[in-house]
């Protein structure tokens, strides 16, 4: 497949430094003329959304960090001070705070979206491993940022989430002595996590990078589901998906500024806006709410290990999907059944995020155990049974034919 | 010169390779070991004397050693009766009432107060078993710490301690000597 254009620069300097640095006409390969499927749908404008998400949270993560100070005696204090006296300090915060929670929303839609449209499928399986990768760093990075906060509800988390590893037989006891540097979650912890979560976000951009390098390899999937064949499939990323990208990313920050702006609190767990306190723990321990379908699958199991193991291995799978899904069909429009078990999947998830925010009693935990076996069927069994039996629909000749019908 | 040759040069590259891993290796050591707890940490961890004296008969008492939550429990009679009579192969953690006091101070109930599921601190006197209720995942300990219901794996686990008198005891060793 040829690109649209070549770069040539007109400008001097331009000239002068492409002979020694050639960063113009990488940028001009990468996101000017680099060619773009034509019938890509809004779906797929979340890549472009989490870069720019990650951007939000590095810049005001590192203003935050002037003014906090990770001690346990002053953390809570000092975020308390940023929301007070530091200037526009609310507004960074609730930046910050509620920017995780737009991130990960976005990363959520991204991935039902390579799920719907089988964007994981060979060639592309090491591009969605590397998400899988991205996605775990930002499990691990919006974690240590909320113990940062050092609430009661920042210290339990941090105490639940450490814990989990004292269910490895042997050597837990040890690790988790080695992960809080003390008898406890305490100052070593705290400081520890600080120092980490400023790192993360960094190593978070290092794997976007090979991410976007293997995306420009394999090239983007699409809704057909099909590899461009001619030119005529395809149109210049600049632009065509630029603007779409743009034109939905400030959609996408409408949402986000409603939350900032209009219902700052609604996201906020009141309990950790009581300072954090080793002797008590509070009535009910709560997640954020992008960890709780993994936290409904951890207490859907009444064994610790095994529990455990469940959690991890319910985000583990999902790097071994390139392989669990064996239909050569892509994408879902083609798969009648596959959409099916694909919108039940959806709601299995939502449904085990609901079932994490309630109490571990009564029909809540068989309704969780229900969805927690649908949930590791749907990769064990379904995936890999559906590319056997499943009679998918005909694909289209090409993505033209797709988009304009026969008379393409 | 063919390639399955060895050479001076050969040798070089592996005993630089050698020697670069033993290098690595070693600089993980520190690395890795300063996340372990620190001196002063340790220090702070040294034995506690707690008196029994003011604990009344029923009471639940919370101390601090190594950062840890201790309850100390005095005892009923009722609820010394309830945690010896248990059928002790019915418990998901076997033990006896006797291996989780000191012998002949069957009142007094030293325990670790920390959930063995996953870390939360169990309140007192709630639950089934007059014990212990976990607010995290809702496991619940009877009147001898022992886990009897829930996803907890293990029974309180009970801390190095000695009793120094009969209303004094040591937490932190279990020999009764001043160390």
């Amino acid at each position: 497949m040829s690109g649209h254009a070549i770069y040539q620069p007109q400008n001097k300097f331009m000239q002068w430094l492409e002979k020694r640095l050639p960063i113009g006409g990488l940028i001009h390969s990468s996101f000017v003329a680099y060619p773009t499927p034509r019938n890509l749908n809004y779906w797929w404008t979340f890549g472009g959304i989490l870069s720019f998400m990650l951007g939000v949270q590095i810049v005001t993560g590192i203003v935050l960090a002037m003014h906090y100070t990770a001690h346990v005696d002053m953390a809570f204090n000092s975020v308390e001070a940023i929301m007070r006296d530091v200037n526009y300090g609310w507004l960074l915060r609730y930046l910050h705070a509620y920017g995780a929670s737009m991130f990960f929303l976005a990363v959520y839609i991204h991935m039902f979206r390579g799920l719907y449209y089988g964007s994981y499928k060979e060639p592309r399986e090491v591009l969605w491993i590397l998400g899988v990768i991205i996605y775990l760093l930002m499990m691990a990075t919006g974690f240590m940022g909320y113990v940062l906060v050092w609430g009661q509800m920042s210290f339990w988390a941090a105490t639940v989430i450490t814990n989990l590893f004292s269910a490895i037989p042997g050597v837990g006891d040890a690790l988790v002595t080695w992960l809080w540097g003390g008898y406890a979650v305490g100052n070593p912890t705290l400081n520890r996590f600080f120092s980490l979560h400023y790192l993360l976000p960094f190593v978070i951009a290092g794997v976007v990078v090979l991410h976007v390098w293997a995306l420009h390899v394999a090239g983007q999937n699409n809704p057909a589901g099909i590899e461009p064949k001619s030119d005529k499939d395809t149109v210049p990323f600049t632009p065509y998906a630029t603007i779409k990208d743009g034109f939905f990313m400030a959609v996408f920050c409408i949402l986000f500024a409603w939350f900032v702006f209009y219902i700052p609190g609604y996201l906020l767990n009141g309990d950790n806006f009581i300072p954090a306190n080793p002797a008590v723990t509070p009535s009910e321990i709560v997640p954020e709410w992008y960890y709780l379908p993994f936290y409904a699958i951890l207490r859907s199991i009444p064994n610790k290990l095994l529990g455990v193991c469940a959690l991890f291995g319910s985000i583990g799978i999902l790097a071994f999907l390139p392989w669990l899904d064996t239909s050569p069909v892509r994408s879902a429009r083609y798969r009648p059944l596959y959409r099916q078990f694909f919108w039940l999947f959806v709601i299995v998830c939502v449904g085990l995020g609901y079932f994490g925010s309630k109490p571990p009693e009564g029909i809540y935990v068989i309704l969780s155990r229900i969805f927690t076996i649908y949930y590791f069927a749907f990769f064990l069994i379904i995936l890999p049974l559906l590319g056997i039996f499943e009679k998918t629909r005909p694909l289209p000749n090409s993505i033209s034919e797709s988009v304009l019908g026969a008379k393409a | 010169m063919s390639s399955a040759e060895h050479t001076r040069r050969d040798f070089l590259y592996i005993a630089t390779g050698a020697i670069g891993a033993v290098g690595a290796a070693a600089a993980l050591v520190p690395l890795i070991a300063q996340m372990n707890p620190d001196a002063s940490t340790i220090a702070a961890g040294a034995p506690v004397e707690i008196d029994l004296a003011p604990i009344a008969e029923g009471q639940i008492v919370k101390v601090f050693w190594r950062s840890k939550p201790i309850f100390i429990f005095h005892r009923s009679k009722k609820e010394i009766d309830e945690a010896q009579k248990v059928d002790v192969n019915s418990l998901p953690d076997p033990e006896p009432d006797s291996e989780r006091v000191k012998k002949g101070h069957d009142q007094w109930l030293v325990v670790i107060g920390i959930c063995t599921h996953l870390g939360c601190i169990p309140l007192a006197h709630q639950g089934e078993y007059d014990g212990w209720f976990c607010p995290c995942h809702g496991s619940q300990y009877d009147t001898a710490g022992r886990i009897r219901k829930g996803p907890a794996p293990k029974n309180l686990p009970l801390p190095p301690y000695a009793f120094l008198s009969d209303s004094k005891i040591r937490i932190g060793e279990t020999s009764a000597t001043p160390a």
